[in-house]
């Protein structure tokens, strides 16, 4: 028997654009962006650290509802996200509030996403977005359908959907890919793998080396991509969006990536399963570090700029929680009224009751 | 004895089966180092090793498809699903599979599998972790599930759980993990499965309840006792199968019910136990059987959560209802 499987592994090497210095070290890969496009990268990582910092500090006060946090992850969600078109559908996981905020959702809906309040899965005209998925691997069948529907509408567009390393355990994930990559419908899968999955590592998630090589067995393309590097993650995003538009089938992106946080605000304590060396080793290859070098080096940004995004984004988060806010309390007749387009006897007769319960 | 909360008397009984029979084995997402995510499983892996307790991969239906196996290989496998909204993605494992092996075998091969998972609502969880599914499972033959309300019966039903040789479905709701402590003896016991409890006697009315909504059933006969209605509160502690002798006992005395749930109303356990009820007790009835239940929306968003539950002020009302018929 020819053994296959430590030369296909072999073929999954790590691309990267940007050295943890900061430093270009793929010249030939190098995206075609502006400076101003550079730095608007810069800019959205540096803003979304902060929301990430303000929504821990909103949830410990108790004033954000459910949240998982985000940062370590800026490069792989943003630089993904900054290759889409606004046309492109985002199926997200609950930690991919970012993309959609970069989408155009806007901050006070992430708000009430947070809180259980259902206005905020409500996408605004021109959003094309599910609102974040709970259930681990949904959203990745879900995102064939969506790829499928466009092809046979003749869209030039793509749905992008993300799940983490542990992700990749569900059937739904290689469904998912094994349909799109049958029908060559236009999605791009990305798995943003930050090394656990709550408290179990990636080795025991799997025996695969990378969980870019899972492609394969789809027969469609894969490809590992160091996910603390916005350039290349975008990099890599790009070219998979074309050759989807060009009916060339779907990829499979794996981002190497991390999150500095719990796994979310409801009670996960991190010292149980991670070192303190492996949190250090990663911090090291901070996206917003070594892009703030690359770009300080370029002469496009400085401490200065900096303080204006971050004081920005303050006052942005502030007006957002205010509007959040003063949004009408959710009612349980408000969530009647969304089962059915008609609501049946049995339904009408609950919400005369709960109209009286509410009125009270 | 010991005073335990819910989630430790839990703990407990899966440590003294680890202990009394080697063929106990624990495992799921989260649930080795971590000590799953609500610490039911905490210290397990470290007191028998990660080949009793151990983490899986993230994937329900391979969960409930690997205990199925391991059923076969004379194990006796106590796997938990994470939180039981997310038990859709194990249902063929489960319900088309796990239930029907005695079955299809011909009384040849079975699953001596006990699947627990918290649930239940009212702990502000985002969607599809707070979900009542116990209807859904009550409506499989083959499956038998339970529901424990105090710390006592926990630890009882799990070691009668993990013994039993068909299938179990172990709820154990989230809001009674930590809300209590209760006395619980530190040697082993078994609750037997399908015995109801009666927690509270009363001569005006039954109440007829399990999980947390025991409790709410509790509040609500101390509330109307103030008025001079004396509830008497069922707990059913096992939804499948029912014990309807000590619910049609106790009808014959009150002569009025309510059966309340967290559960939504339409096809749930208490149209169930209603119709058991008028089948073969409509003589002894002085008032129609009401029902408390949640509305017929899915799981309410957070922010709507306290008012969409069943609590003790929906109860009393339906009692003066049936009282005052
Ligand atoms: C079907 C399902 N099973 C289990 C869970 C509980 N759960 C939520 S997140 C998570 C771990 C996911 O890890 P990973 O895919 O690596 O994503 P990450 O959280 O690291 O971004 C688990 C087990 C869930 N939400 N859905
Ligand atoms: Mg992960």
């Amino acid at each position: 028997m020819k053994r296959t499987l430590e030369n296909i592994e072999k073929q999954f090497e790590t691309f990267q654009i940007l050295n943890e210095e900061g430093k270009i070290i793929n010249e030939d890969a190098m995206p075609d962006l502006s400076d101003d496009e550079l730095k608007e990268l810069m800019h959205r990582m540096v803003y979304t650290r902060i929301l990430d910092q303000r929504s821990i500090a909103l949830n410990r006060q108790g004033r954000l509802g459910f949240y998982a946090p985000t940062a370590g992850q800026e490069g792989s969600q943003l630089g993904t996200q900054y290759a889409l078109e606004q046309e492109d559908f985002i199926l997200p996981a609950y930690r991919d509030v970012p993309q959609l905020i970069w989408q155009g959702l806007p901050l006070y809906q992430a708000f009430l996403f947070s809180r259980g309040h259902y206005h905020g899965n409500q996408m605004p005209e021109g959003v094309h977005a599910l609102s974040p998925q709970i259930i681990i691997g949904a959203q990745y069948t879900q995102a064939a359908g969506i790829a499928l529907g466009m092809k046979i509408r003749g869209k030039k567009n793509v749905a992008i959907t993300y799940t983490g390393d542990g992700g990749t355990s569900q059937g739904d994930f290689y469904e998912g890919m094994n349909f799109a990559g049958a029908y060559k419908a236009p999605a791009i899968f990305v798995v943003q793998n930050n090394r656990f999955a709550i408290s179990v590592p990636v080795e025991k998630q799997t025996a695969a080396t990378t969980l870019a090589q899972k492609a394969v067995a789809a027969g469609i393309e894969g490809i590992q991509v160091d996910g603390m590097d916005i350039l290349a993650v975008y990099a890599a995003t790009k070219e998979a969006r074309e050759r989807a538009i060009n009916g060339e089938g779907p990829t499979l992106i794996e981002t190497l990536t991390y999150r500095y946080g719990p796994h979310t605000m409801a009670g996960d304590d991190p010292t149980r399963y991670r070192t303190e060396d492996l949190d250090n080793e990663w911090e090291k290859k901070d996206p917003l570090v070594r892009f703030r070098k690359f770009l300080e080096n370029k002469g496009l940004w400085s401490e200065e700029e900096e303080n204006k995004v971050i004081d920005q984004a303050k006052k942005e988060i502030k007006e957002a929680i205010k509007k959040a806010d003063e949004q009408p309390k959710q009612k349980v007749t408000d969530l009647i009224k969304n089962m059915y387009e008609e609501l049946p006897a049995h339904l009408q007769e609950q919400m005369e009751e709960y109209k009286a319960k509410e009125s009270k | 004895m010991a005073q335990m909360t819910m989630i430790q008397a839990i703990t407990d009984a899966m440590r003294i089966e680890l202990k009394n029979d080697e063929n106990v084995l624990v495992f799921g997402e989260d649930v080795g180092q971590n000590g799953g995510v609500f610490r039911a499983t905490e210290g397990l892996q470290k007191e028998f090793g990660e080949e009793r307790v151990f983490d899986t991969p993230l994937a329900e239906s391979a969960i409930g498809g690997l205990a199925f196996g391991l059923a076969m290989q004379g194990f006796r496998p106590v796997p938990e699903i994470q939180f039981f909204g997310f038990v859709y993605e194990a249902m063929d494992a489960i319900n088309g599979q796990i239930a029907r092996i005695r079955y299809r075998s011909g009384g040849t091969q079975n699953a001596p599998i006990t699947i627990r998972s918290p649930f239940g609502g009212g702990v502000h969880t985002p969607e599809l972790h707070a979900d009542s599914l116990e209807g859904l499972m009550a409506q499989q033959p083959g499956l038998k599930v339970v529901i424990p309300s105090t710390p006592y019966d926990a630890k009882g039903l799990l070691i009668a759980s993990i013994r039993d040789n068909d299938p179990v479905i172990f709820l154990e709701h989230m809001k009674l993990y930590r809300s209590f402590r209760g006395e619980v003896p530190e040697e082993e016991y078994t609750i037997e499965l399908g015995k109801a409890d009666v927690k509270r006697e009363g001569s005006d009315v039954t109440l007829v309840a399990y999980g947390a909504m025991v409790h709410s059933c509790l509040k609500a006969a101390e509330e109307l006792e103030k008025d001079g209605i004396q509830a008497e509160v069922i707990d059913l502690r096992t939804v499948m199968p029912i014990d309807f002798e000590t619910v049609m006992k106790s009808v014959e005395k009150t002569n009025r019910v309510v059966v309340v749930q967290e559960a939504q109303r339409q096809a749930g356990m208490a149209s169930h136990i209603i119709a058991e009820i008028q089948e073969k007790a409509i003589l002894h009835l002085e008032a129609p059987v009401l029902r408390v239940t949640a509305p017929d929306t899915v799981y309410a968003f957070t922010q709507a959560e306290e008012v969409w539950l069943p609590n003790y002020n929906d109860i009393i009302e339906k009692v003066n209802k049936v009282i005052n018929f």
